[in-house]
C-alpha cells in the first residue's frame, strides 16, 4: 500500500488526468456537457498532438516545416482506407471494430513515418526558409495525389465518406497523453539533446561529433508518426475526410497554435493548441466578428509576447530533465504581468 | 497549335499578373528575409477599393480608359499606405526575432483582415462583381483570338515592371534598396535610412499587387475576400521558381508559372494547382536558388 501511495505521489499527474476523463466522461453522460463541447474538446486533443509534432521539428531541431498537414493527410488517409475501403469495420463486432481501428492507426501512422523519411532525406538539403517552403510543396503535392486516386479506393477531389466514427473522447485523450509523453522522452533522451544542440548551432553540434543528418531525420520521422496518429484520430472522429481539409492553411494553423503558445516547449505547444482550438468556438455568438477577433488577438500575443505564452516553461508535470527549463507554478501569470510592467518603467528610466 | 497559341495568351495575360504579385514577395524577402503571408491580401484589397471608388464615384456609367487608369493608380496607392501601416504595426516590433516570427503575424495579419473584411457589413462574404474598366471587343489576328482587355494587361503589367526596373537601377532609393538587400547592417552604417526603405518597399510591394488585383478582376469579374489566397499562393512559387529576392527571377517566374499552369490546366483541370507545387519542390531540389538566383555562401 505504502509502495502504491508513493507511486502515486511521485505521479500526481495521472491520477489528475484520470479524474479529468472520468470528470469530462460523467458529465457528458449526464447531459451537463453535451456532444457539440465534447467534439470541440476532441478536436482540440487532437490539433494538441499535431502542435507537439510541430515541435519536434520546429522547436527541437530547428527546422521549420510548413507542410504539418500533409503529414496528418497521410495518416488519415492510410487509416480511414484500411477501416473502410479494405476492411469494412462497421460490419464487425465491437472488440474487432477496435482492434481494428488500434491497427489501422498504428499502421497509418509507421506509413506517415516512412513518408517523412522520403519527404525528409531530399528536404534537408536545404535549410531555414528553404526548407519551410518545399515542406509546404510536399504537401501541397501529397494533397494533389489524394485528388487523383480513384474515387472507390480514396475518394478523389469529393472525399471519403462513411468512415465509421471509432474515435471517442477516451481513445483521443489516450494518444494525445501518450504522444505528449513521447514528445518529452525524445526531449530527454539523447536524441533530443542531439535536436536541441542541432537548434542551437548546427556547425558547433556538427564539430562535437553529431550525427546532424541522421538527427534531423529521426526528427523528421518522430514528427511524421505522431502527425499519422493525430491524422488517423481526425478521421475517425469526422468520419468525412476531403483532400481540401489538409491544405496549407491547416499546416499554418498548427504552425500558429505553437508559436503562440510557446516555440519549444511541450507545455506551451498543449495550451497554445487548446487555447486557439477553442477560442473561436467560445466566440462563437459572435459569429463573422469571430474571426476578426482571434486574428487580433494572435497578433497581440506575437507582438507582445514574442516567445510565446509559455516562452520556454514547462509544466512541472512533464519533469523534464534537460537542463535550464523553468517550470511554470501559479505564480507564473503574476511574473508575466509584472514583467510587462518592468518593461515600461526600464523604457521610462531610458527616457530620463 | 492553334489551340497552343491561344493557350499561350491566356497564360501570359495570367502570368502578368503572378509576375506583379511575385515582385511583391521577392522584394520583400529580398530586403527583410520575411515570407509574408499577408501579401496576397493586398491583391484583394486593391479589388475591393477600385469597386467601390468606380460604384460611388461613378455608379453604372462607363469610365473612360483614362479615368479608369487614374481610379486604379489611385486605389492602389492607398493600399500601398495600407500596406506601409500593416509593416510598421505587425512586421517592424518582430524585426530582431527570427523571421518565422515576423511570418506567424504575417498569418495573423492575413486572418484579421480576410475576416474583417468578410465582416464588415458594406462589404461581406457575398462575392460582387467587379465593375467593367474598359470596353472590351476581340482582335482576331490569324488563328488566335485576343481579347483586348487581356493585350492591356500584358501592356501595363510590362510598362509597371519597366518603371520598377528604372527606380531599382536608376535612382537613389533603388540604390538604397539593393544595399540593404544586400546588407543590412553594413548599409546602416552607410547612411542608409533602413526604415524608410523597408517602408517604400512595402509602399511597392502592395501598390503592385493591388494593380494586379485589379487587372486580374478585369477578366476574371467575381471578387470576394478570399479569393487572393491561392492567387498568393502561386505568385509566392512563381517568386521561389524564379529565384526569391531577385525582381527579374519574379517577373520570369510569373510568366512560366502562368503558361505552365494553363497548359495543364487544359489538359486536367484537377491536377493543375498540384503540378505548380511539383514544380516549386523539383525547382527547390535541383537548384535551390531558382532559376535567376545567385548560389548562397554560408556563413559561418
Amino acid at each position: 500500500m505504502g509502495k502504491v501511495l508513493k507511486v502515486v505521489k511521485n505521479n500526481l499527474e495521472f491520477p489528475i488526468f484520470l479524474l479529468f476523463f472520468l470528470l469530462v466522461t460523467l458529465l457528458h453522460n449526464a447531459g451537463i456537457v453535451n456532444s457539440y463541447i465534447m467534439q470541440v474538446l476532441m478536436l482540440a486533443c487532437i490539433y494538441i498532438m499535431m502542435a507537439e509534432s510541430l515541435n519536434i521539428l520546429n522547436g527541437m531541431t530547428g527546422l521549420s516545416s510548413l507542410g504539418q498537414a500533409g503529414f496528418m493527410s497521410v495518416g488519415a488517409y492510410m487509416s480511414a482506407m484500411i477501416t473502410t475501403t479494405f476492411l469494412n469495420v462497421s460490419a464487425m463486432n465491437g472488440v474487432a471494430q477496435v482492434v481494428a481501428f488500434l491497427g489501422a492507426t498504428i499502421v497509418g501512422a509507421i506509413v506517415t513515418a516512412i513518408c517523412g523519411v522520403l519527404i525528409g532525406i531530399p528536404a534537408l538539403r536545404l535549410r531555414g526558409d528553404y526548407l519551410a517552403i518545399v515542406t509546404l510543396g510536399f504537401c501541397e503535392v501529397i494533397r494533389a495525389i489524394w485528388r487523383v486516386i480513384p474515387s472507390d479506393i480514396a475518394g478523389a477531389a469529393f472525399g471519403l465518406t462513411g468512415i465509421p466514427n471509432l474515435a471517442n473522447f477516451f481513445w483521443i485523450f489516450l494518444f494525445m497523453l501518450l504522444s505528449v509523453y513521447l514528445c518529452r522522452n525524445y526531449m530527454d533522451s539523447s536524441f533530443g539533446r542531439a535536436c536541441l544542440a542541432i537548434r542551437d548551432n548546427e556547425i558547433a553540434a556538427d564539430t562535437m561529433g553529431i550525427n546532424c543528418f541522421k538527427y534531423k531525420v529521426i526528427a523528421f520521422a518522430t514528427s511524421a508518426f505522431i502527425a499519422g496518429l493525430a491524422g488517423s484520430m481526425y478521421a475517425h472522429l469526422m468520419s468525412y475526410i476531403q483532400p481540401d481539409v489538409f491544405s496549407y492553411s491547416k499546416s499554418t494553423d498548427f504552425l500558429v497554435y505553437l508559436y503562440a503558445g510557446g516555440v519549444g516547449s511541450i507545455s506551451g505547444a498543449m495550451v497554445g493548441a487548446f487555447a486557439l482550438t477553442v477560442l473561436p468556438e467560445v466566440l462563437r455568438d459572435l459569429e463573422n466578428w469571430r474571426l476578426v477577433i482571434y486574428g487580433a488577438l494572435l497578433l497581440i500575443i506575437i507582438i507582445f509576447r514574442p516567445t510565446g505564452l509559455f516562452g520556454g516553461r514547462e509544466f512541472a508535470f512533464l519533469k523534464m530533465k534537460t537542463g535550464g527549463v523553468k517550470v511554470f507554478h501559479a505564480k507564473t501569470p503574476i511574473l508575466w504581468v509584472k514583467s510587462l510592467f518592468n518593461k515600461k518603467e526600464k523604457k521610462e528610466a531610458a527616457a530620463k | 497549335m492553334e489551340n497552343f497559341l491561344q493557350l499561350l495568351v491566356y497564360g501570359l495575360q495570367l502570368g502578368s499578373v503572378y509576375a506583379l504579385l511575385a515582385i511583391g514577395y521577392t522584394m520583400v524577402f529580398g530586403i527583410i528575409k520575411m515570407i509574408n503571408m499577408a501579401h496576397c491580401d493586398f491583391l484583394m484589397m486593391g479589388c475591393y477599393i477600385v469597386f467601390f471608388m468606380v460604384s460611388i464615384f461613378f455608379g453604372d456609367q462607363m469610365i473612360g480608359p483614362a479615368v479608369a487608369l487614374l481610379v486604379v493608380l489611385v486605389g492602389s496607392s492607398i493600399i500601398g499606405g495600407v500596406g506601409v501601416g500593416i509593416e510598421r504595426i505587425a512586421y517592424k516590433p518582430l524585426r530582431n526575432r527570427p523571421t518565422i516570427m515576423c511570418m506567424i503575424s504575417a498569418i495573423g495579419v492575413s486572418t484579421f483582415t480576410q475576416n474583417l473584411f468578410r465582416a464588415l457589413p458594406f462589404i461581406g462574404p457575398t462575392p460582387r462583381s467587379f465593375p467593367k474598366l474598359i470596353q472590351d471587343f476581340t482582335i482576331t489576328v490569324g488563328p488566335v483570338q485576343i481579347s483586348f482587355a487581356r493585350i492591356v494587361t500584358v501592356a501595363i503589367a510590362i510598362v509597371i515592371m519597366l518603371i520598377l526596373w528604372f527606380v531599382v537601377q536608376r535612382t537613389k532609393i533603388g540604390m538604397h534598396m539593393r544595399a540593404v538587400s544586400n546588407d543590412k547592417d553594413a548599409s546602416s552604417l552607410m547612411g542608409v535610412n533602413i526604415n524608410r526603405v523597408i517602408s517604400i518597399t512595402f509602399f511597392i510591394g502592395a501598390f503592385l499587387a493591388a494593380v494586379s488585383g485589379c487587372l486580374y478582376a478585369t477578366s476574371y469579374t467575381v471578387i470576394q475576400p478570399t479569393m487572393a489566397t491561392t492567387l498568393g499562393n502561386k505568385a509566392f512559387i512563381a517568386a521561389v521558381v524564379g529565384g526569391i529576392g531577385d525582381i527579374r527571377g519574379a517577373v520570369l517566374g510569373g510568366f512560366v508559372i502562368g503558361v505552365v499552369e494553363i497548359l495543364v490546366t487544359s489538359v486536367w483541370s484537377d491536377l493543375a494547382y498540384g503540378f505548380l507545387f511539383l514544380v516549386l519542390v523539383i525547382i527547390l531540389l535541383l537548384k535551390p536558388e531558382g532559376l535567376l538566383g545567385k548560389p548562397m555562401t554560408e556563413k559561418v
